[in-house]
């Protein structure tokens, strides 16, 4: 039975974004979903009422009646008390949770018996970047504040040289080349600007550089890669270092903008209130950390305040002005987050028919696993560490066939594992052979044997790296190669005695014709095989 | 020279030969490896002429490798591209009967057994027996082979009643005049078994091909390189002789796992496709049991085809047999020049077991000067045909058949096939509706974005072509 996701306006005072947009409908509608909106709920985002019903969408005249008749509801915020009671047992919601900030909120969405996917939650590993709104919202966050700081800056972004002067590019400076961080850094750079960035990790240097960017190093030996790629907690003698570095820059630059975060900590005090008082009249300061805290210790969460002569913008909504991308963006990794949720347990990733339309929340796949903070009542946040989830003893029974089946079947391209039984068969006639060869082979053949059993393990190595795009080409120069059997001929024909020491003889006439005959056949193969080889190969060209 | 010298020279061809197999890895590094190949076998044979051959033979050699060289140059400087499978299953019946005339010879030469001690005597005898035996089944299974492909025998299998028991008495009978050889003790005594033996390997070998349907060539074309190898082995046994020894192995195990992978990107097994008979004993149950799926064929004129082809961005070629049969290639590589001139991106499709050998499509398309970049493997474009506009489906049928992966019952389910039906449409060119060599009926053809273009692969794509152009 097909499952309904119901998107409600967003109640939270400013918020302007909305969980879906009528672009995602009708492919949430192919995964075998229905969909029911509030009315209104694109407002914020220029989307409107006519434009879901047009893509396929329900529209619903309040909130009420979409958590009634939702299974399945999508949110933007973290849900309000007064939305909280209207969840039903049993109800999927998917929407920013914060864990680990919200405490209470976990409780009464588990009183509920609710199961709560939380899209702040999702692991950071390659598999669930597509469902990674953190990243979607953070590199939207980074374009905006360089956008607010252009309109609270008093100058030019790129120099010009105009007819009534010369104008300096303004010079920004970016704290934290996280996702956020790079956008700032690209938009700045695009905008013409100077731009200069720091991180705690050594490693991103290179991403700055290639947005336009010129990497700051703090003057101080410390490896600051945390858990997931995040920054963390910096020694006490960096942190002095890193204050030197910033404090020179304030004085130097026009533009500050702060993305400095370490995950469920506030927000680390980087600039100081003497580096605000030391930067030039005009100059503005985004703190995109502003709702952990802030970057700047003088940094008024949501609001827009001016200091020493320095604009300061600690705007927690970055996103939300700019409602129509972040919804575009958000709905998108909601999709993607229902395509992962509604794979029947155990179907191949991109085989047919295992959309089923029904929400299946599997805790065995990991990044499910890791967004799921509330299952049916129960509080699964934290998730166990994604280092532990990879090695359960689940997939040590795979690879203990796998290397089976290498041992012997051999073939490194995969396939069916072996039965046990065929392999055992397969072992026991291989030593029945060689027993039955060691005991009755002369020495002499017994050396043509090592060099035959070799020479199939070489050629099978081989073969193996033979593109399958050459496989004709293979045939015909192995059918080529094998016309090495014209040696078989050639010592027939008229043998040197003395080489195979026997007594001079009368070779009767028939064996010489045999050979001539059968030097003339394989002739043609020889000279055929690798002049028709040569024709196809000559005609492989990029 | 001396035996150390041709030693050496073995071991140095024995190398050539390992590397020029190696270089067809990529088509960069071919033309290198073919070059090696010739190179080693040159050395090889020069060796050999001049360590092992009097005088007196010289000209006996110089004149059959003149008059077989030159027969052997001709057939492959005027062989088409899409007649390939056949020229090799008719080297591969050269091979074959080569290694037959070798063991005839070996076995009345008295000077090849002279000196040899009892035991020995009966392994030389044992391996011209079996270096016999396989080369008859090649020898008559490659002319079958060749007759099937060039379409000089028809394709369809042929089954005799009780042929598995055939097989087997065949097989009693071989061993028995096995050991009927073996006692023998004069050369005039053991003919008989040997002639005897013969004649049954060959009609065994006869058999096998001929209960082998048509698209099942790739395996049994391979399977038959295969058995080449194993007779030069088998030969080298004979003669003691490490280079024919290493040499036959390496191109036997190249043709088994050819055969492996045939039979892997058919789903199913070695034993199975040897047996033979598929199509002719499944095809009933298919069409009875289901119903003609549901839906309703939707046909095109080639001015259409052109049009949803200039609407596209991503197009995805997958040719076919049927390609190959209407000689289509460079009309096919016309449009996607076209296309690409458009700025359009156009990649082939190619599934392991399309055309009649292994990389077969693949010779095709270079021959029509397709770049082979943009010719990829099922496993490297599968995954990209839901973002493709348009896969056009040349001459193909079971590898881009969707019940292989929707219907358990189907008698191709589990079989790898192209799925082309997730691109946005697909269009299918086809002489008619009739099904597949599997007997399979296509629900591909009546899913709702699929369009059918009806008539010859050719004269269509001319005429898609030329609507492109205006």
């Amino acid at each position: 039975m097909a499952q309904v996701i119901g998107v409600p306006k967003e109640v939270f005072p400013g918020e302007k974004r909305v969980a879906t947009v009528p672009d995602a409908i009708p492919k949430l509608a192919k995964l075998g979903f229905s969909v029911i909106v509030e009315s209104g709920a694109g407002e914020g985002a220029s989307l409107s009422d006519e434009a879901y019903a047009a893509a396929g969408a329900k529209v619903v005249p309040d909130a009420g009646s979409v958590w009634s008749g939702a299974d399945i509801v999508f949110k933007v915020r973290a849900p309000t008390l007064d939305e909280i009671a209207m969840i039903r047992e049993g109800q999927t919601l998917a929407s920013f949770i914060w864990p680990a900030q919200n405490p209470e909120l976990m409780k009464a969405l588990a009183a509920r018996k609710a199961t709560v996917l939380a899209m702040d939650s999702v692991p950071r590993i390659s598999r669930a970047q597509k469902l990674d709104a953190l990243s979607s919202m953070a590199n939207i966050a980074g374009y905006r504040a360089v956008i607010e700081a252009a309109h609270h800056f008093g100058r030019f972004f790129t120099g010009q040289v105009t007819a009534a002067g010369k104008v300096p590019p303004a010079k920004v400076f970016v704290i934290g080349a996280g996702v956020a961080g790079l956008a700032a850094i690209g938009a700045a750079a695009g905008l013409g600007a100077i731009v200069r960035a720091n991180d705690t990790r050594p490693e991103v240097a290179d991403q700055i550089q290639s947005l336009g960017g010129e990497f700051v190093p703090v003057d101080y030996v410390e490896e600051g890669t945390g858990v997931g790629g995040y920054a963390k907690v910096m020694s006490e003698g960096f942190q002095k270092a890193q204050r030197e570095t910033f404090a020179k820059q304030a004085k130097e630059v026009d533009i500050i903008i702060t993305t400095a975060l370490i995950p469920g900590k506030p927000a680390p005090k980087l600039i100081t209130a003497e580096m605000v008082r030391s930067m030039k009249a005009g100059s503005v300061i985004v703190d995109l950390a502003s709702e952990q805290g802030g970057n700047c210790e003088l940094t008024e969460p949501g609001k827009v305040v001016v200091k020493h002569g320095v604009t300061i913008i600690g705007y927690t909504d970055l996103p939300s002005r700019l409602a129509t991308q972040s919804s575009t963006l958000y709905a998108n990794n909601l999709l993607r987050l229902a395509e992962d949720l509604c794979k029947a347990p155990g179907a191949a990733p991109s085989g047919t028919g295992s959309r089923t339309g029904v929400f299946n929340v599997n805790m065995e796949d990991e990044v499910i696993r890791g967004t799921t903070v509330v299952k049916q009542g129960e509080i699964t946040w934290p998730p166990p560490a994604p280092k532990l989830s990879a090695a359960p003893p689940k997939p040590a029974a795979p690879k203990a066939v796998a290397v089976a089946e290498k041992k012997g079947h051999g073939h490194g391209g995969g396939g069916a594992p072996m039965a046990v039984g065929t392999l055992v068969f397969m072992f026991l006639a291989a030593a029945i052979l060689f027993l039955l060869i060691g005991a009755y082979a002369p020495p002499a053949f017994l050396g043509h044997f090592t060099v035959f059993v070799l020479a199939c393990f070489v050629g099978y190595m081989v073969v193996w790296n033979v593109t399958p795009a050459l496989h004709t080409p293979l045939m015909s120069v192995t059918n080529a190669i094998s016309s090495i059997i014209i040696i078989g001929a050639l010592v027939q024909i008229e043998p040197l005695m003395e080489a195979i020491g026997a007594p001079p003889l009368m070779r009767p006439d028939i064996i010489r014709w045999l050979a001539v005959v059968g030097i003339a056949l394989t002739a043609i193969n020889m000279f055929g095989g690798f002049a028709v080889t040569q024709r196809m190969l000559a005609m492989f060209r990029k | 020279m001396s035996p150390s010298m041709l030693t050496v020279s073995y071991i140095a061809a024995t190398i050539l030969f390992i590397l020029s197999l190696g270089g067809l890895s990529n088509p960069e590094s071919s033309r290198r490896g073919n070059l090696y190949g010739m190179i080693g076998m040159t050395i090889a044979v020069v060796a050999t002429v001049a360590g092992r051959v009097a005088p007196a033979g010289l000209g006996w050699v110089a004149a059959a490798l003149v008059v077989g060289g030159a027969i052997g140059l001709y057939l492959a400087r005027t062989v088409k591209m899409t007649q390939m499978p056949e020229l090799v299953a008719f080297m591969h019946s050269l091979v074959g009967l080569v290694a037959m005339l070798v063991g005839y010879a070996s076995y009345i030469d008295p000077t090849a057994s002279a000196g040899m001690s009892e035991a020995e005597v009966a392994i030389h005898h044992i391996e011209i027996y079996i270096g016999v035996l396989i080369g008859a089944v090649t020898l008559s299974g490659s002319v079958i082979a060749f007759g099937k492909l060039s379409a000089r025998i028809s394709g369809k299998p042929l089954l005799l009643p009780a042929r598995h028991w055939l097989n087997l008495i065949g097989l009693v009978v071989v061993i028995w005049f096995g050991y009927e050889f073996l006692r023998a003790t004069s050369i005039q005594q053991g003919m008989t078994p040997l002639i005897v033996m013969s004649v049954i390997a060959l009609l065994f070998g006869i058999h096998m091909v001929m209960a082998i349907g048509g698209a099942d060539m790739p395996v049994v074309v391979s399977m038959l390189n295969s058995y080449s190898g194993w007779a030069a082995a088998a030969t080298g046994f004979m003669l003691s002789n490490d280079l024919l020894i290493v040499t036959g192995a390496l191109v036997g195990s190249s043709g088994a796992i050819l055969s492996y992978i045939m039979c892997r990107a058919m789903n199913r097994s070695f034993i199975s496709v040897i047996a033979g008979g598929f199509g002719g004993e499944t095809a009933a149950p298919a069409a009875k049991g289901e119903a003609a799926p549901a839906g309703e064929v939707v046909s095109v004129s080639a001015q259409e085809t052109a049009d949803l082809l200039r609407e596209a961005k991503t197009v995805i070629i997958v040719p076919g047999y049927g390609m190959a049969v209407a000689q289509a290639q460079h009309t096919v590589f016309e449009i996607t020049k076209k296309l690409r001139e458009l700025g359009k991106t156009v990649r082939f499709g190619i599934h392991p077991v399309a055309g009649r050998m292994p990389g077969h499509m693949n010779v095709l398309l270079a021959e029509a000067k397709v770049p082979y970049d943009i010719v990829l493997e099922m496993d490297e474009i599968n995954d990209d045909f839901p973002d493709t506009d348009v896969a056009m489906v040349i001459g193909a049928n079971d590898i881009v058949n969707p019940s292989a992966q929707e219907d358990p019952s189907s008698p191709i389910a589990g079989m790898p096939v192209l799925e082309v039906w997730k691109a946005h449409t697909s269009i299918v060119m086809k002489r008619s509706m009739a099904s597949g060599y599997a007997g399979v009926d296509n629900p591909l053809f009546y899913k709702d974005n699929n369009r059918m273009l009806f008539g010859d692969a050719k004269k269509m794509l001319d005429e898609v072509s030329g609507a492109l152009k205006s």
